[in-house]
């Protein structure tokens, strides 16, 4: 998205510049605390204690983690190819459609058959649903941002027709399926650590979150180390000079989506594989925006996104707490923060960099 | 009931339904013509909409409150500006980061002011856009055919219903016929060329996007002080994403994106007509499906399939002037 990235050293670039963003946003959040007559370091204070202070806070928040991380590498994924996906909530929504179809149809099959069914049901669903506005980008020439945010409404309305019509479970009001057999949740934290002796809270944290740290390495992979990542990032950064090349744009952008679709899918593992353990409306919550907070804050790299959705994560889990503690504030707050997060990290990321650059990069900075 | 009844009633709620849609699909237009992408339309209506219900919630004065919602959408549409032209960031990222905003504060404001779960007090009718009744509406109404259409479709609305339509043929002489409609119309296709004739891109630009604010303003007062009686959280609940659908359906033009809001609106209230009601041959009509409909013809109007929509050619690319 930048190609001045590489003007100013590598720690005031992936360190210093993150953290004024992030200390940016965090000001303004804390006048607006101040606004509603609450002190902004109580505030911050309760929200790590909340986030970090017990061992069931630090589930909750990796619980949290492990949808951002998803989610942001999505949203990085296609902005390595120049693309916005705006559209990650909605292939997520769909991530767990392809994982509900799996385990209603399957469920009575072992447990090794069917999570990794699951599994491909979530990416394959999720891709399917951001590969139509990526063709449509790629060969007709529409506006992935603008088809990925009707695919979003259009992925509601079809889910919430699915729920209420056809998967409800018989003889109930409320438009959810059936559970999933036991065996074929995905299992928690807890129960993964008790079985080594050690004793956890019960907390959402479960398996999905080692997969999600395993995929963030596999887009590390992907991205730099393969010929199929260079050709992402060829395209995102001259789209021209990767027809030179002999890359075919429109491939790529197909390519590049159904990967970030399939990212978002997952989404799905963690909440209806792992937490729900049967379709529910709305499952996703957001997560597909916060991806894109986290992209831009973790600057596309998926180390940073593990870093930016741990971060998130923590906001996310303490944010409830501080709910809790100091009832003036909500929740909202922490959505309010994502905001200026993607302002700051995103929008104004020139803010900071200009003066930046002056400072530390005086030369390479004449023009 | 009888058909023209419901005929009566359903125009009535199209109209009423669209209006705060047209607001912002012109909105939207301004800047999209200036090359501007928006797609904060719902973040700025959502902020209108909170700040006009606030206001009136305090003061009883639907005009300050209308004043209100203009002011801190037009704030959020310069904020938009700072970001996209002054410091040349990305559009898109920017229009989100203001959804995100506006949906986190309004809340969390809401809340804290007022008490009330995230809702502003309810609104007693004096401090509302209440329906304007049109002269000798009650003597003509019993007349059969034009009397209810005068009485209850064209009439019986609330002011901004009014302003809206009036505010129609004004955008549209205004992009077609005036200089500023001119020019902004050049620097949404050709930044380049409008700079070397000496007129100011930025400028240009952060004019459209106060316009742009006012609108939306507008649009967004209405929801919550007009048609509602009183801000709930999320309220616009996608109306700004709508709206652009509609804009991109009227292919960037005042008047087609105008009639796509009618039609939209009429889809949903004919969606709340058609819930249950078994139609010959085709049967129920699930409401998901026709709530989907707005955003299926965008994709398939973007895509190519039914006509074609080609935006501004400048649009989303941030005008720096050293770099040509």
């Amino acid at each position: 998205m930048n190609s001045s990235a590489a003007r100013l050293p590598r720690w005031v670039d992936w360190g210093l510049l993150p953290a004024l963003n992030l200390a940016a946003a965090l000001f303004v959040s804390g006048l607006v605390v101040l606004a509603v007559g609450q002190n902004p370091l109580t505030a911050m204070a309760l929200l790590v204690e909340g986030a970090v202070g017990s061992s069931e806070g630090i589930g909750y928040t990796l619980y949290y983690t492990t949808s951002f991380i998803f989610t942001g590498l999505a949203v990085a994924i296609a902005f390595h190819a120049g693309l916005f996906n705006i559209g990650g909530e909605g292939q997520a929504y769909l991530g767990g459609l392809g994982v509900t179809l799996v385990c209603l149809a399957l469920d009575d099959w072992p447990w090794f058959a069917v999570i990794p069914l699951a599994v491909f049901g979530a990416a394959a669903f999720g891709a399917a649903w951001a590969a139509v506005p990526a063709w449509l980008q790629a060969h007709r020439g529409s506006h992935v941002v603008i088809t990925t945010i009707m695919f979003n409404f259009i992925a509601a309305a079809l889910i919430t027709w699915l729920l209420v019509n056809v998967l409800i479970k018989p003889g109930q009001q409320s438009p959810e399926t059936r559970h999933f057999a036991e065996h074929v949740w995905l299992p928690t934290a807890q129960s993964m650590f008790a079985s080594i002796g050690l004793v956890m809270p019960r907390t959402p944290l479960n398996l999905s979150f080692l997969w999600a740290l395993l995929c963030a390495a596999f887009l590390w992979v992907f991205l730099w180390r393969t010929r199929w990542g260079y050709a992402v990032r060829a395209v995102g950064h001259n789209e021209a000079a990767a027809v030179y090349a002999g890359i075919d744009p429109a491939r790529v952008i197909v390519m590049t989506m159904m990967i970030s679709g399939a990212l978002a899918g997952f989404v799905a593992l963690n909440d209806v594989l792992g937490v729900q353990h049967r379709l529910v409306l709305n499952f996703v919550g957001g997560a597909g925006f916060v991806g894109i907070a986290v992209a831009l804050m973790g600057r596309n790299h998926p180390g940073g996104i593990c870093v930016a959705a741990l971060l998130f994560g923590a906001l996310y889990q303490g944010g409830a707490e501080l709910a809790f503690e100091m009832p003036a504030l909500t929740r909202d707050m922490v959505v309010a923060i994502q905001g200026l997060v993607i302002l700051f990290c995103g929008a104004l990321e020139r803010l900071f960099r200009g003066p930046l650059e002056r400072r530390f990069a005086p030369h390479a900075t004449a023009a | 009931m009888e058909i023209v009844d419901i005929l009566v009633s359903m125009a009535a709620a199209t109209l009423r339904v669209a209006a705060p849609l047209v607001l912002a699909a012109l909105a939207g237009l301004f800047s999209e013509r200036a090359g501007i992408v928006n797609i904060a339309l719902e973040g700025k209506m959502l902020g209108a909409a909170f700040a006009a219900a606030s206001v009136a919630a305090v003061t009883g004065s639907v005009w300050l409150a209308l004043g209100a919602g203009i002011v801190v959408a037009i704030a959020l549409s310069m904020l938009h500006g700072f970001a996209s032209i002054t410091y040349a960031g990305n559009q898109m990222v920017s229009g989100m980061s203001i959804n995100v905003i506006a949906l986190g504060l309004t809340a969390v404001l809401a809340h804290a002011w007022f008490k009330q779960g995230g809702r502003t007090p309810l609104l007693n009718d004096s401090s509302r856009f209440g329906p304007i009744e049109l002269p000798y509406a009650a003597v003509i109404r019993p007349i059969p055919g034009l009397g209810p259409i005068y009485a209850d479709v064209i009439g019986g609305h609330n002011l901004l219903v009014y302003l809206t339509f009036a505010i129609v043929p004004l955008v549209a002489f205004v992009i077609a016929n005036t200089r500023f409609g001119l020019r902004l119309r050049a620097v949404g296709q050709n930044p380049g060329a409008v700079d070397t004739a000496g007129i100011s891109v930025a400028r240009l630009r952060y004019q459209a996007l106060l316009v742009t604010g006012l609108l939306t303003g507008v649009s967004g007062t209405y929801l919550s002080i007009a048609h509602g009686a009183g801000f709930q959280q999320d309220m616009t609940a996608g109306k700004g994403f709508l709206a652009l659908a509609a804009l991109i359906f009227g292919k960037w033009r005042p008047w087609p994106a105008v009639w796509a809001c009618l039609l939209f609106a009429f889809t949903d209230a004919l969606q709340i007509r058609m819930q249950g009601v078994a139609l010959p041959g085709v049967g129920v009509v699930p409401t998901q499906a026709i709530q989907a409909l707005p955003y299926v013809l965008t994709v398939l109007l973007l895509a190519g399939f039914v006509g074609k929509a080609v935006a501004p050619r400048a649009i989303g690319v941030p005008y720096l002037k050293e770099k040509r």
